[in-house]
């Protein structure tokens, strides 16, 4: 039987709740406010979504203190979050919670859950999926040393899994932010919603997860790197719906500008590619709920598809949008730092294309 | 509801009464007769109200018992057209008449739609359809009309009341192709062949219960077939690979003379864009599965009509001399549709062709923008004047 590439009534209820929250509560010109406050990310509303709706640990099983449901699932709702470039500490959980689940750690996954303590992974966000991971972090007995950079979430995380080097091989530890040994700096992003920063360890006390690192941050990575393929889905929906809506009200020449063939037939296009990416970004996650072996091929295949498509539908959305596209006020240069910074976050579509030509045997010159 | 338990079993219970190996028509017409044809059709009509993705149960389960099929490329038109029009659209008697030597290929279908004068602005028709008691008289003149020289039948649309608005004067025929006033006249094309044909229909005599839809209905009949026939190019159900896409995957894995580092990004994008467009197409045909056709289609064939141009381009690029010469120019008329077949010139050149049958691509953009989008229509002079004092 081929892969179910539809959604089903439990992910349309799913999404409906998330939308539902995100439209009270998640406009779009409260998001471009709270950029430029002192606190960019919204942990009450993030404390929503996770303790009330169970996203934040939805994929995890549960005999592991998760929800039980599967990457298909979590899915649907990055789809939402990207719609909105809601700015919650979501991508850093769903690493995280890949990681211990791979790891198959239950203890640190209960307040995940409950949204009452933020978790990230110390990876960087551009590493690809298939990279080998060579931490700059040193393991001493229980404490680490050693610095982390572009850690997502790491501003408001409570807990850091940090891979970490030592006699015995390349281990997942878990550290608390809050102990003495961890500093961390923000870095300024281009993506305002998503923030990233340097994690620098210097004997910080850490607890092992798990024992060798490397096929956890594997899974981690590729779990991530398929749910961002429906963020970049919904975030390239959201351009298009929005753009849609715009040239149909805005007149120029005494008719809409929507009535324009140069017009349609771009918008037109960009359907088609946003129809394009939504199934490559389900077969992923049906895929990745499946843990099946084609796993992998299947998410280098949306990230090589939806990481560009995101990147051009806001893009056509700015252009469309015409000077009012260009201002602060008009939140089109969220989604353009968030479709630009997701092109590169786990490699770029490039270097997913290079992944595929290993994995179906297309070799180079 | 059938489920696909019971349909293998129904499929195996119908093997171990009729041998695969056995006459080959025979065969194919007691499949439909016991519902095993397309499942999704109606009890009595080759199918038993089933789901439509249930299908490839049953296609999967002849397949491995070595049975014949009814060569679904010899007649794309019949089957992917013709047929849903019927269901739809047809009495109980033309249903009864036409669905069954449809589906078995022993008859041929072929539509005569376009003409000199109308293509993408297909309700800009001139052929005329004068009633004459019970009969029609057609006479005008269709071009393009791909099989119509293996055709016994065709799907005809003509204008039966030139006072009435171009869409709205309009009814749809099924026309007898062997009929001694339809002259089918070779029109040879880019690739040497003669896949299409000039069609004159000269005071060809179609009796009325040959009508399908109601006088004057053409259009909205014309419109769900195209729907379809959109579907039908948009793809089948394929695997990884097929298609214009494997053909050079295969030549680059085979022959490594061919890479270059700016032809393996091409190949890798190509390679992208064809796997993510086979999904698409998947979807649609899940969607389909628990609908109707929609516009979605068009969004397929577009992306297949692209892909297709831009990797058959590319394969003789990368075949450097070889790419240089041609299979065979002489006139043939062939027997099927092939896209992947042949020489790779040939390939290149039918191709061509993609972007264009079945609605054109800027065509199909206008229908997503409009039926899918909701943006504004096309701004129309022809709107409520009667067809007659159209320019043309
Ligand atoms: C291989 C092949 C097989 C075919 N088989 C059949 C068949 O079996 N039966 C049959 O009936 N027909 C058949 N056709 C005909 C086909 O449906 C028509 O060619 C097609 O609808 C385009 O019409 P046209 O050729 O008159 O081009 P035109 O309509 O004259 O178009 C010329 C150009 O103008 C563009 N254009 C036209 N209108 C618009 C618009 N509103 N907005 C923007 N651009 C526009 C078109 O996109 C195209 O680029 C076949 C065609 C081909 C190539």
């Amino acid at each position: 039987m081929s892969t179910d590439l539809l959604y089903t009534e439990v992910e349309e209820d799913l999404r409906a709740a998330v939308r539902r929250v995100l439209r009270d509560r998640c406009e779009v010109s409260s998001v471009l406010a709270r950029c430029e406050s002192d606190e960019p990310y919204d942990l009450a509303l993030w404390r929503t979504l996770a303790g009330e709706l169970g996203v934040a640990a939805l994929a995890v099983p549960e005999e592991l203190g998760g929800g039980g449901a599967g990457v298909r699932e979590l899915a649907v709702v990055a789809e939402e979050l990207g719609r909105s470039v809601a700015p919650v500490p979501f991508l850093g959980t769903v690493l995280a919670t890949a990681a211990l689940t791979a790891a198959g750690a239950a203890e640190p996954i209960a307040e995940i859950g409950a949204g009452t303590l933020v978790t990230t992974l110390a990876v960087g966000l551009a590493t690809r999926p298939s990279a080998r991971i060579e931490p700059a972090v040193r393991v001493d007995g229980a404490t680490l040393t050693g610095t982390a950079t572009a850690v997502v979430d790491l501003e408001v995380a409570d807990r850091v899994l940090v891979p970490a080097t030592g006699p015995d091989g390349t281990g997942l530890y878990l550290v608390d932010t809050a102990v003495t040994g961890v500093s961390r700096t923000p870095v300024t992003p281009l993506d305002l919603t998503r923030r990233f920063g340097t994690l620098e360890l210097t004997g910080a006390q850490a607890r092992l997860v798990a024992a060798d690192a490397e096929p956890v941050l594997r899974r981690a990575l590729l779990t991530a790197a398929g749910v961002l393929a429906a963020e970049q889905v919904g975030l390239a929906q959201h351009s298009l719906d929005s753009t849609v809506e715009y040239v149909r009200t805005r007149y120029q020449f005494g008719r809409q500008i929507g009535s324009f063939q140069a017009v349609k037939h771009r918008l037109a296009d960009l359907w088609s590619g946003v129809s394009t990416a939504r199934a490559t970004s389900r077969n992923a996650a049906d895929s990745l709920s499946d843990a099946d072996a084609e796993a992998e091929l299947a998410v280098a295949l949306a990230q090589a598809y939806c990481s560009d498509l995101a990147v051009l539908a806001v893009e056509e959305s700015l252009q469309l949008h015409g000077g009012i596209g260009m201002t602060w006020e008009h939140p089109i240069h969220l989604y353009l730092g968030r479709a630009k910074s997701a092109q590169l976050t786990f490699g770029t579509a490039e270097h997913h294309r290079a992944r595929i030509a290993e994995l179906v045997d297309l070799p180079s010159a | 509801m059938t489920d696909a338990a019971e349909l293998r079993s129904a499929v195996r219970e119908f093997l171990a009464a009729h041998d695969p190996g056995g006459d080959r028509l025979e065969f194919l017409r007691a499949r439909f007769d016991a519902g095993l044809a397309w499942v999704n059709y109606p009890v009595g009509l080759g199918g038993r109200d089933a789901p439509r993705e249930l299908q490839t149960v049953v296609d999967a389960e002849f397949a491995a018992a070595g049975a014949p099929d009814n060569a679904p490329s010899r007649n794309g038109i019949g089957l992917g057209m013709a047929a849903p029009t019927i269901l739809r659209f047809g009495t109980d008697e033309q249903r009864a008449r036409y669905l069954r030597p449809l589906w078995t290929g022993e008859e041929i279908w072929c539509q005569l739609f376009s003409e000199p004068g109308a293509g993408s602005d297909l309700a800009a028709l001139a052929t005329r359809a004068v009633r004459d008691g019970d009969d029609w008289i057609v006479e005008g003149q269709k071009v393009w009309t791909s099989f119509a020289h293996k055709a016994k039948w065709a799907i005809l649309v003509a204008r039966s009341d030139p006072d009435a608005p171009k869409h709205k004067g309009l009814s749809y025929f099924v026309c007898d192709m062997t009929d001694p006033n339809v002259e089918v006249r070779p029109l040879r094309q880019i690739t040497g062949e003669a896949e299409f044909n000039e069609v004159f229909l000269n005071g060809v005599r179609i009796p009325d219960s040959q009508r399908l839809g109601e006088i004057g209905q053409g259009w909205q009949v014309a419109m769900g077939t195209l729907m379809n026939e959109r579907v039908a190019i948009g793809g089948g159900n394929t695997g990884r690979e097929s298609g214009m896409i494997g053909v050079v995957a295969r030549k680059w894995r085979d022959d490594p003379e061919v890479r270059t580092p700016g032809a393996h990004d091409r190949l890798l994008r190509l390679w992208v864009e064809a796997e993510a467009t086979r999904l698409t197409g998947q979807r649609l045909r899940q969607q389909l599965a628990v609908g109707t056709p929609g516009p979605e289609g068009s969004a397929v064939k577009l992306a297949f009509s692209r892909l297709n141009q831009e990797i058959s381009g590319f394969e003789l690029e990368l075949l450097g001399e070889q790419g240089l010469s041609y299979g065979d120019w002489t006139q043939r008329r062939p027997e099927t549709v092939d896209f992947t077949g042949r020489d790779p010139g040939y390939r290149y050149l039918r191709a061509k062709g993609n972007s264009i049958e079945g609605g054109t691509s800027e065509v199909l953009r206008n229908v997503i923008a409009e039926r899918v989008l909701g943006l504004p229509p096309e701004i129309r002079t022809d709107k409520d004047v009667p067809w007659k004092e159209l320019p043309r």
